[in-house]
């Protein structure tokens, strides 16, 4: 694609995830993680004021909004884009009971020259995270590689 | 949060604690998509990504990443981690036995928070780096 700066600052649509303990416990299960702080309520009460989650669980929140939640530059070509990235800032903790609101923006766009791929368009996308309080909680950072050719294993 | 790793006697080298990964399976993939709402199709539709050329599934890097969480979440406790991010070198695939391992590279305290920071990384059977990442978790 043309590299298009203009999308940087970009905001999508605020969404709610609550924050639940089937989905908790789903998500511990399918990383392989059997720490009993997932599963055991009373546990996590006494150890954590509640169950927590795992660090990189935010990242669900990206994969169950509509289309307006996470704005994307357009003109990526989906075929031939890969994870490059992902960061997680957790400022505190998060528990299940929470209500967040994600607010996600495009925080920058810039081209590379990459390998056997060709030229390479980055994109970095931030979703912030409050709580039902009012503080802010996480802000979860992924840069999306667009690739010169398609993806091949 | 209870704290569980102690400021003063942590030092910089200590290891993280490894947690090995066996024997990777499609079953992994769908369970963490189901999970995570990842339904990219490279993870679990095999017709498809033979139409695209490449011999079988390969696990969502999400979900290699969060095996390696634990390491951090073994470590510090959960609800202790600060800062974690992972960047993806290579593809891991079904049959593949991973190794979840880490360090510590520093210390310092910001704002009266007593921080504790380090590498972590996921290492296939051949030796080779799949994930490679950095953390700072909470001490007390």
């Amino acid at each position: 694609m043309a590299i298009d700066k203009s999308v940087v600052g970009k905001t999508g649509k605020p969404f709610t995830m609550p924050i639940e303990w089937s989905k908790v416990r789903e998500f511990a299960r399918a990383i392989r993680d059997p720490n009993p702080i997932w599963f055991e309520p009373e546990l996590a009460k006494k150890e954590c004021g509640g169950i927590p989650v795992p660090p990189t669980f935010l990242q669900v929140a990206a994969f169950w909004q509509d289309g307006g939640a996470i704005p994307m530059a357009g003109g990526f070509d989906m075929r031939r884009i890969l994870h490059g990235e992902q960061e997680f800032e957790l400022y505190r903790p998060i528990l299940v009971g929470d209500v967040l609101t994600g607010v996600a923006r495009i925080a920058d766009v810039y081209e590379r020259e990459g390998g056997r791929g060709g030229k390479m368009t980055f994109m970095v996308t931030e979703i912030e995270y409050t709580n039902q309080k009012g503080e802010k909680v996480a802000v979860a950072r992924s840069t999306l590689i667009e690739t010169g050719q398609a993806v091949s294993g | 949060m209870g704290l569980k790793l102690n400021y003063e006697t942590t030092k910089v080298g200590d290891a993280l604690p490894t947690i090995t990964i066996e024997n990777v399976a499609r079953p992994d993939f769908v369970r963490y998509a189901g999970a995570s709402g990842d339904f990219v199709p490279l993870h679990y539709d095999q017709t498809f990504v033979e139409a695209a050329g490449i011999p079988t599934v390969f696990a969502q890097g999400m979900w290699t990443a969060g095996c390696l969480g634990r390491c951090l979440t073994d470590y510090a406790g959960p609800g202790n981690v600060r800062r974690y991010r992972v960047r993806f070198s290579r593809q891991v695939w079904p049959g593949d036995t991973l190794t979840c391992r880490g360090k510590v590279t520093g210390k310092s305290i910001k704002d009266g928070d007593k921080l504790v920071e380090g590498e972590v990384e996921v290492i296939n059977q051949k030796g080779e780096a799949t994930v490679k990442g950095n953390f700072v978790v909470l001490a007390g």
